[in-house]
């Protein structure tokens, strides 16, 4: 079949195309003129978007609910998203965006590796950041005033797993294997200083391997030669999830431990079975805290399950709110940083207070178990304190 | 012993995963000498297309895995040569003559296209696909046996199967001469009376096909699968095809199996932070000393 179409024809049809292009671009939720904005960034697209889409609906929910109570000094709060993909490049260019529109402050990044540059550019515009999931040293440790986070640290949460190690694994043999990503690596290298610092003990083996890898087998066999039988991964779902599937597909039995780069309520979907007995570091579930039941019921009704750093954002963002409810709206992030360094907020996830760097003064890492909940659901569950 | 045994057995299955994906890659190469760099979309809506129909298979109770299996793929295989067709009606047949950089580009942002159409309608989680076949090949005793499960040879066995046939057909079939006319000189051919763009277009729809049967069987092995999967299959199964000669479909499979084994045994002998740098000096060294890969034969530049 073949159709023909005069050029002009062809140049109308296009014309037409790119405008109702224009047109649909332009019906995306657009904020009020007078809204105040925050600017969520994360991986929005990507291999990692599953947690951009966490923050994301943390955040707006977050808004939604300010929103009903009359806005932040009659003002209602609108959420910009900006997607940095993970990628370092991309996290500075729209950091800047953000700050072109005019966001109040921002929630997010999500990777380290995307955190920390486009915190550069928040602090040269002296604007307030609270990350809901970067958990690398350096994300604090660079000394910007205007950095907050949420969550805990890798250097704590290492030393967590490390201390369970040590303490209730005791293995013979083990293998600490990482992403060769700034989260990654920076976990698998904390938890390794703290177990030859405190413990004395010291892995046979210990390697990256590849984002985006699908097949690990030749490291699982050199593994089972070297008669490994505890392993501890430093990374993400998606590899972390393949390592623990080939591993059993292999017969390699060793227990797995890994930190919150798994967490997402879908692991099980990557390893099978052999998710039984993965063991991992994580705040404790916030689902859990009493505080949270009602904002929890609500995520739950709107057909979303508030998993993971959902509610992490949606702290973040609390945080947020109160700051500016206090200092008038103001967008300067020393002051904002002074007030949140000043007080404690009364969250989503129970009351937190920040230090000086702008850690939390008390981190909850805890250590979980995925267990069986019945033939065929896997869920996580906390099994010490 | 053992261990370098299924080292080698380890480096054959990813290099068969990866031939069977640059397959593909190298006929629409051969035919058009155009990268399609959609085609490793087209392998990651595969696998999703395959997920579907194997979960519509146990809902209907179809208990027996290869019978799941064979309908999952013919009926994958029909719609993904669809998306073929349309890649190549949408990419590049409104781009054909107009130098080598502008379908190039467009093939990128189809690539684009698909990859976040998948995201935003299926969503950035895993998704996993049930394991039909959990069987597994020993060969050994104990903790020093070498192993292989069933899928893994069904893909190397694929792998084979689907390079003999494209051969038999580009070198034995009325459609096979049609198609090396093309890529010899599209005009000439067109004068004497082959329908150059359907040719071009029944090529892509075997290049989809190829992709659609390496999607399915390769997300069975792995049992997860993303959005996101086509980008790096994509890539690897570009630099097999490369490896091998672009264009060769005895070079695609070579290439892959060199890859893999590669990068299986440099991970699992030397160290699996470096085993990119290492597969891919060798690449470099290979197009030093053979530029148009190793089974490659030297053309000459259509420009």
């Amino acid at each position: 079949m073949n159709l023909y179409f005069s050029p002009k024809a062809r140049r109308a049809a296009l014309t037409g195309f790119m405008a109702g292009a224009l047109l649909l671009s332009g019906c995306e939720k657009k904020p009020p003129t007078d809204a105040l904005l925050i600017g969520l960034g994360g991986p929005i697209t990507g291999p990692n978007a599953k947690f951009g889409e966490q923050l994301l609906k943390g955040a707006r929910m977050a808004a939604e609910v300010v929103n009903e109570q009359g806005g932040i000094n009659g003002k209602q709060v609108f959420v910009v998203p900006a997607d940095d993909a993970c990628e370092a490049k991309q996290a500075r260019s729209v950091a800047n965006r953000l700050v072109n529109e005019g966001v109040a402050a921002v929630i997010g990044h999500f990777c380290s590796s995307s955190t920390i540059p486009a915190s550069e550019v928040y602090a040269e515009r002296n604007l307030l950041m609270i990350t809901p999931g970067s958990t690398n040293p350096q994300v604090t440790d660079k000394g910007f005033p205007t950095v907050f986070r949420t969550c805990g640290r890798d250097d704590q949460q290492g030393s967590v797993a490390a201390d369970y190690i040590a303490a209730v694994l005791k293995p013979k043999a083990l293998a600490v294997i990482h992403d060769k990503d700034t989260y990654g690596q920076g976990l698998a290298d904390a938890m390794r200083a703290r177990l030859k610092q405190k413990h004395h003990m010291q892995e046979i083996l210990y390697e990256g391997i590849t984002r985006g890898d699908k097949d690990f087998n030749s490291l699982i066999t050199k593994m089972k030669g070297l008669k490994v039988d505890v392993i501890f991964f430093g990374g993400v779902a998606t590899e972390g999830g393949l390592l623990v599937r080939q591993a059993a597909e292999q017969g390699l039995k060793a227990r797995f431990v890994s930190g919150d780069g798994i967490i997402t309520e879908n692991f099980p979907a990557i390893t099978g079975p052999a998710v039984k007995g993965v063991l991992m570091t994580f705040g404790q579930d916030p689902r859990l805290i009493p505080q949270a039941a009602a904002v929890v019921d609500r995520f739950r009704k709107s057909g979303y399950d508030p998993e993971a750093y959902t509610l992490y954002s949606y702290a973040s963002a609390q945080v947020i709110f109160e700051a500016l409810k206090n200092t008038g709206n103001t967008h300067d992030g020393k002051v904002l940083a002074a007030y949140i360094r000043a007080h404690t907020f009364d969250t989503v996830m129970g009351p937190k207070a920040f230090d000086a760097k702008g850690d939390l003064k008390q981190s909850d890492y805890v250590m979980f178990e995925w267990v069986e909940t019945e033939p065929g659901k896997y869920a996580y569950q906390q099994i010490s304190r | 012993m053992e261990i370098l045994g299924q080292q080698l057995i380890n480096g054959l299955i990813l290099g068969s995963v990866y031939g069977l994906i640059a397959i593909g890659y190298t006929m629409v190469y051969g035919i058009i000498g155009m990268i399609n760099f959609a085609h490793g979309e087209v392998y990651m809506i595969s696998a999703y297309l395959g997920a579907i129909f194997l979960a519509l298979a146990a809902f209907f109770g179809v208990n027996s895995a290869p019978v799941a299996l064979v309908a999952a793929l013919v009926l994958t295989v029909a719609i993904i040569a669809v998306y073929g067709f349309a890649v190549e009606r949408t990419a590049y047949r409104p781009l054909r003559g107009s130098g080598r950089l502008a379908p190039l580009i467009s093939a990128i942002g189809m690539s684009l296209v698909l990859q976040n159409y998948v995201q935003l309608s299926q969503g950035a989680r895993d998704k996993s696909v049930a394991n039909l076949f959990g069987g597994v090949v020993r060969f050994g005793q104990g903790m020093g046996a070498v192993q292989v499960t069933h899928i893994q040879l069904i893909i190397m066995g694929a792998t084979l199967v689907s390079m003999a046939g494209l051969t038999w057909i580009v070198q034995k079939t009325s459609l096979g001469r049609a198609c090396r006319a093309t890529e010899q000189d599209p005009t000439m051919a067109a004068l004497l009376g082959i329908h150059t763009d359907r040719v071009i277009s029944i090529v892509f729809v075997l290049g989809s096909a190829l992709a659609g049967v390496a999607g399915v069987l390769i997300s069975l092995n792995f049992g997860s699968f993303n959005f996101f999967i086509g980008f790096v299959a994509g890539i690897k199964a570009f630099t097999a095809a490369v490896l091998g000669g672009i264009g060769s479909l005895p070079g695609a499979m070579l290439g892959g199996l060199i890859l893999g084994l590669s990068e299986s045994l440099f991970a699992g002998l030397v160290n699996s932070d470096y085993k990119d740098v290492f597969a891919f000096s060798l690449l470099v060294l290979v197009l030093i000393f053979r530029p148009t890969g190793l089974l490659g034969k030297p053309s000459l530049e259509k420009i």
